[in-house]
């Protein structure tokens, strides 16, 4: 069978991450394209169940790697263990998600196995039996097609891009496999675990952002930030400008030196729209602002702009979906 | 303590980069280049540490395809105390970039070899754990916390909406993110300091490709912008576009 795909799940406190199933989706797209198979590799301690997901999303067949040690993420460790997966399954080509995670893990893998990374793909074609990647570089201001020169090719994939499918079977094939103790050693072992924001919904992965800038002048004010964003489930972001203030933590700043994100809805309240801020967000598929200077950059890539004082319009915002959502 | 900081030349982010004429290169043309942001966080770092040892030596580490010495000059004027400039390799090729540095970094025998989390070119997260690799080292990335304690590198690094601990032994690798530090600016003496510290310029050797980029263009404009009205009286009628036009709430 042509290049087999291995899809690397991640999961924490045996919770799978959305973003690792569009991978196994998008895989399993490709192979259906190409003819060939789909695997995925998932690495933890306790997470035989969570097989029956990563089937439906398209994996014919699941690698367990269970271990204690595996309990929090160990980069070395998980590599391994990932390689292995990957010569049990014959995958010359292997997914993983961009998440924090992903992003760590992959460049160790590629070590392993003598390659690189294709980092943060948001588009994977099949030319002939190459797989191409197309990627942001600059902060999205150009995309590069990457092709691998030699195999494996590893790709990590955008969150948010691929959509999940959930047509694939809920009993994959499931293979579990031991790692030579020494194998699970790791030298940059997690040792634990800090709660900074816990229950708020997660930047890269939100399919809405509301984010605001200096426009709204002190830090109390981004509480309307905060409503807006409840009413519409959302994550918060914030411009680079409020984070130098010391308004809002760095974890909320969106831009080239911040996060990027790719959401369905980008709402900017008094953001002006610099090019670091929009390299972080024009991929998102509808922007919307709001911005009391009509001339503001942020108006040329906005799908719907209203101009107006953010003090007036966004509790206005707030309350219309509120009424329009909530009945 | 000996510390080490791998440093790239980037394009200014104010800069909005066109293709080069071959369709798959970024052309240098009218380019202002910087030292990669998140590096000068790697920089202050370890000018910190040093000074906080009392003793010590940052050596700067760059791979350059032109040879370009200006940013490693910068990062001297900031303090830095030496420079290695290998000149050649790719400005994509991550794992090239990485078996070059790890060459260098090999001689070096720093305690602590810093980087950046990210070029903000290739935005390819890649080089300090393929580095790490190579040398065999641990490694934390995208760390907001560094304390060092006797042989151990306490870390905290960025995740989704948590941090993770790490406690690494050194030597180790570890590469940046803001929030770390504030990075201070050359003062005129370490200007003029800088043109006298030695900088040291090798010859790349040839290292196998492991990617090939074909094409390289800016993304698909998005579609003109529009005003849906001025304030207050126009949120209805953008609800209702939200709703029914664009169907994302
Ligand atoms: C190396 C480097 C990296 C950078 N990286 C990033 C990055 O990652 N992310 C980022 O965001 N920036 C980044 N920047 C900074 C960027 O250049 C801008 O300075 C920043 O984005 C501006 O933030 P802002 O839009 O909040 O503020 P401003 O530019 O000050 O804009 C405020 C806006 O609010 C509007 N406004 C004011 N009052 C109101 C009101 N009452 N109601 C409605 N609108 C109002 C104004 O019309 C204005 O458009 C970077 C800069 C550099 C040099
Ligand atoms: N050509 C280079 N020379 C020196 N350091 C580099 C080079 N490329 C990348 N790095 C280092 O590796 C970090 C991450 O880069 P990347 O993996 O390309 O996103 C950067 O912040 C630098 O510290």
């Amino acid at each position: 069978m042509p290049d087999p795909i291995l899809v690397f799940v991640e999961q924490r406190d045996g919770k799978i991450k959305r973003p690792s199933l569009e991978a196994v989706s998008e895989a399993s797209r490709l192979a259906k394209a190409s003819g060939t198979s789909v695997s995925a590799a998932i690495v933890g301690s306790d997470v035989q169940a969570l097989a029956a997901d990563i089937g439906k999303a398209g994996a014919e067949k699941v690698y367990v790697i269970d271990d204690p040690r595996f309990k929090r993420y160990a980069a070395e460790g998980y590599a391994k263990a990932v390689v292995e997966a990957m010569r049990r399954a014959g995958a010359t080509r292997l997914f993983l998600a961009a998440t924090a995670m992903g992003k760590d893990l992959a460049p160790t893998i590629a070590g392993l196995t003598g390659s690189a990374v294709a980092t943060d793909c948001t588009e994977l074609k099949l030319d002939g039996d190459r797989l191409i990647g197309r990627r942001p570089v600059c902060a999205g201001k150009l995309f590069a097609d990457v092709a691998f020169k030699k195999s494996p090719g590893i790709y990590t994939l955008r969150p948010n891009v691929f959509p999940q499918s959930r047509d694939g079977s809920a009993t994959p094939a499931v293979e579990t496999l031991r790692l030579e103790a020494s194998d699970a050693d790791s030298r940059s072992p997690v040792k634990d675990v800090v709660a900074t924001a816990a229950g708020k919904v997660e930047l890269t992965e939100a399919s809405i952002v509301v984010s605001a800038g200096r426009g709204l002048s002190a830090p109390e004010h981004f509480k309307m930030r905060d409503e807006l964003a409840a009413v519409l489930g959302a994550a918060v972001g914030a411009s680079r400008a409020v984070v130098d203030a010391g308004w809002r933590p760095h974890a909320e700043q969106v831009g080239q030196t911040g996060k990027t994100v790719s959401p369905n809805l980008y709402i900017a309240i008094a953001v002006s729209g610099a090019i670091q801020h929009l390299a972080g967000m024009s991929s998102s598929k509808v922007i919307v602002a709001i911005n009391k200077d009509a001339d503001a950059p942020i108006f040329k890539i906005a799908n719907y702009g209203i101009v107006g004082d953010a003090f007036e319009v966004v509790p206005a915002l707030t309350e219309e979906l509120k009424r329009v959502l909530h009945h | 303590m000996i510390l080490a900081v791998c440093i790239k030349r980037v394009p200014d982010t104010n800069a909005r980069p066109q293709v080069a004429p071959d369709g798959k290169s970024i052309n240098p043309q009218g380019i202002e280049w910087v030292i990669n942001p998140y590096d000068e966080f790697a920089i202050e770092e370890a000018l910190r540490l040093k000074e906080k040892a009392g003793t010590g030596e940052v050596v700067g580490v760059s791979v350059d395809p032109d040879g370009n010495e200006s940013i490693l000059r910068k990062a001297l004027a900031m303090g830095v105390d030496r420079g290695i400039l290998v000149k050649g390799g790719s400005m994509f090729d991550g794992a090239v970039t990485a078996e070059l540095l790890a060459g260098v970094l090999k001689n070096v025998k720093a305690d602590l070899i810093l980087f950046g989390k990210q070029a903000v070119d290739s935005d390819s997260y890649q080089v300090p754990s393929l580095v790490a690799h190579h040398l065999g080292l641990p490694r934390a990335n995208v760390v907001t916390k560094l304390e060092i304690q006797g042989t151990k590198a306490v870390c905290r690094r960025q995740i989704e909406g948590n941090e993770e601990l790490l406690e690494l032994s050194t030597p180790c690798i570890v590469s940046c993110q803001k929030g770390l530090n504030e990075p201070r600016y050359p003062s005129l003496k370490g200007i003029m300091a800088a043109k006298k510290k030695p900088l040291e310029v090798l010859e790349a050797p040839p290292i196998e490709a492991r990617i090939e980029i074909l094409k390289m263009e800016p993304p698909p404009p998005r579609p003109p912008g529009r005003i849906v009205g001025k304030g207050r009286e126009a949120v209805p009628e953008l609800v209702r576009l939200l709703r029914e036009e664009a169907k994302v709430i």
